[in-house]
């Protein structure tokens, strides 16, 4: 049903439709507004659900590891600090192919401490082996939430929903909340083919010599990379259902034969998308919003950017040192074509920096220059640092 | 996005701010229009000053970047007319709403269009006997723009409120609508729309 909902109580919401059996969590901005919504629709006997409250982020992602091994549907949600107190056990989780959904309400991590958004959280646990769905809306977070457990119960892979901290979470907009009977329709009950039960003994998380390490890291990325045909099926099988897709892994919009293309993530599409509305004169531009950061999606990139000569890569985090995240990706993907675009890459946005309507026509316009600008941060504002860390 | 209202309301922590922003979403889409609310991003302190932001349209509102130059600008304390630039980017041709007690002069404001007082405070202590000053600002805001039929917006606080509290917020909603000239800011929002 159509109705006016802040983002963080429309994915609670979304949750609840999921029927999780355990819940744990640790408060931190923004994402505290998802867990007391859970809290109440707990309390309100809406829903029926373990919820524990935790003393740590590490607590809750162990906990629910542990739930979830235990027979359980679990779920967790955490931003910035609370993602990165989590580190070991995400790769636990992965690792031991256990399926758990977790919201990442994306916030910057410190030092300097900041309590406002970027992707540097979910960007730093690009390798811990988890599915990475980001979304540009909070219909998509609703959305891609549901699929999120279906993805990870058919995958043995847990799945983090990342969705951009205030500017989705605390944002009030109409959305499509999903029935239960659309829900159950779409997602059985949880069923874990290695629960742990006393009568049939067995061991999760044993010692793996050299024997067998490699082999087993090798099955990981492989079940990763198959990933890509569930997170397909879902998006298709709850379009089939709700009539939205989520775009797929990644997904293009605008003129097909455009040369010039914007790629980024997250909830900055729309304000891209409003921008080039607003901004005929700088010519055709394709929009390639990209989804599934991992498993990351190559072949869909490719084909996505056979006729491009100019990329812009726009993210909202970096690899200090090194220059962009998803950018060096991209180009590392791109460098396969037959002539590859060139390609501008760009953080912006960091630390809640709003990134304007204004920056459109600047990214175009980098765009054009006779030099690549293989990194940079876009709206630095030089003047305010020391002479020496300019 | 030819029809994008933009609007920026100034309060204190705990005053109901973003609760009105959400409010007036909530309206719009009673009216079967477009709407995006959200609060000033970051850490809340009651009694630190806070701004909460609309966008109204007739049609989906992609853009979420901050709304730096707003058509009005609601303020809910007096007290923070004193903040140095609390109308910082309001667009010429749109309109300030301030909660006082007696009536600020537009002159404080030269070169906006519309600057209206109106003692909200005041009247949701008459009526509600609570210092809440929201829900008076937002009928008195709807009846100068007609941005949105207050009808819609009766139909938000009938969804909030019930039995007494229903009836004491409808007549508050009925006496803040008459202190204001109807329509009288509208010129703004035909600005807005062309």
């Amino acid at each position: 049903m159509l109705q006016p909902i802040e983002g963080s109580a429309a994915v609670a919401k979304a949750v609840a439709l999921c029927r999780p059996q355990v819940v744990a969590a640790y408060p931190i901005t923004p994402q505290t507004h998802i867990v007391e919504g859970i809290a109440r629709l707990i309390a309100d006997d809406d829903l029926r659900c373990e919820l524990i409250s935790v003393e740590s982020e590490f607590s809750a992602i162990s906990a629910i590891l542990g739930a979830a091994a235990a027979g359980s549907r679990a779920y967790t949600a955490s931003s910035a600090q609370g993602i990165l107190l989590m580190t070991e056990v995400l790769h636990n989780v992965a690792g031991l192919r256990i399926p758990l959904v977790m919201t990442c309400a994306n916030r910057a991590i410190g030092a300097p401490v900041s309590a406002w958004n970027d992707q540097q959280d979910s960007m730093v646990m690009r390798d811990t082996g988890w599915i990475q769905l980001y979304c540009a809306d909070n219909q998509e977070a609703v959305d891609t939430t549901i699929h999120a457990f279906r993805i990870a119960e058919r995958t043995e892979l847990p799945v983090m929903v990342c969705m951009d901290g205030y500017i989705l979470t605390h944002t009030l907009e109409v959305i499509d909340l999903p029935t239960q009977e659309q829900a159950d329709a779409f997602l059985p009950p949880y069923h874990f083919a290695r629960t742990l039960d006393p009568r049939k003994p067995l061991t999760i998380g044993t010692l793996v010599t050299p024997d067998f390490y490699t082999e087993a890291r090798y099955a990981n990325h492989r079940a990763l990379i198959r990933a890509q045909e569930e997170i397909l099926a879902a998006d298709r099988d709850w379009e089939k259902i709700s009539g939205r897709s989520c775009g797929r892994l990644l997904s293009v919009n605008g003129p097909y034969d455009a040369d010039v293309a914007v790629l980024s993530i997250g909830s900055v599409m729309g304000t891209l998308s409003d921008a080039r509305e607003q901004h005929p004169e700088l010519g055709p531009v394709k929009l390639i919003k990209l989804r599934s950061m991992r498993p990351f999606p190559i072949d869909e990139l490719k084909r996505a950017c056979e006729r491009v000569s100019e990329l812009i890569v726009l993210e909202r985090a970096l690899s200090p040192g090194g220059g962009g995240i998803i950018g060096p990706e991209v180009r590392a993907v791109l460098s396969e074509l037959h002539s590859p675009p060139r390609i501008h890459n760009f953080a912006a946005g960091l630390g809640g920096r709003d990134i304007p309507l204004e920056i459109y026509p600047k990214l175009i316009e980098a765009a054009r220059a006779h030099e690549v600008t293989r990194f940079a941060i876009i709206d630095v504002d030089i003047d305010k640092l020391a002479v020496e860390d300019r | 996005m030819g029809d994008l209202t933009e609007i920026r309301i100034e309060g204190r922590g705990g005053q109901g701010n973003v609760v009105a922003a959400y409010m007036l979403a909530r309206a719009a889409f009673e009216d079967a229009r477009f709407a995006q609310a959200y609060p000033s991003f970051g850490p809340e302190r009651r009694g630190a000053p806070v701004s909460a932001f609309v966008r109204i349209s007739d049609e989906p509102i992609k853009q979420r970047c901050q709304i730096s130059d707003p058509l009005y600008v609601i303020i809910q304390d007096p007290s923070l007319l004193h903040v140095p630039n609390i109308c910082a980017g309001i667009r010429a041709d749109g309109g300030i709403l301030i909660n006082a007690s007696t009536e600020v002069a537009p002159a404080r404001f030269p070169g906006i269009a519309h600057v209206t007082s109106i003692p909200a405070t005041a009247m949701a202590l008459r009526v509600l006997s609570e210092p809440i000053p929201n829900v008076a600002l937002l009928a008195a805001f709807l009846t100068l723009t007609e941005l949105i039929p207050l009808a819609a917006y009766e139909r938000v606080l009938a969804h909030r409120f019930h039995g007494q509290d229903l009836k004491s917020n409808l007549q508050l909603v009925r006496e803040a609508s008459s202190y204001v000239a109807r329509s009288s800011w509208k010129e703004a929002s035909h600005a807005a729309a062309n």
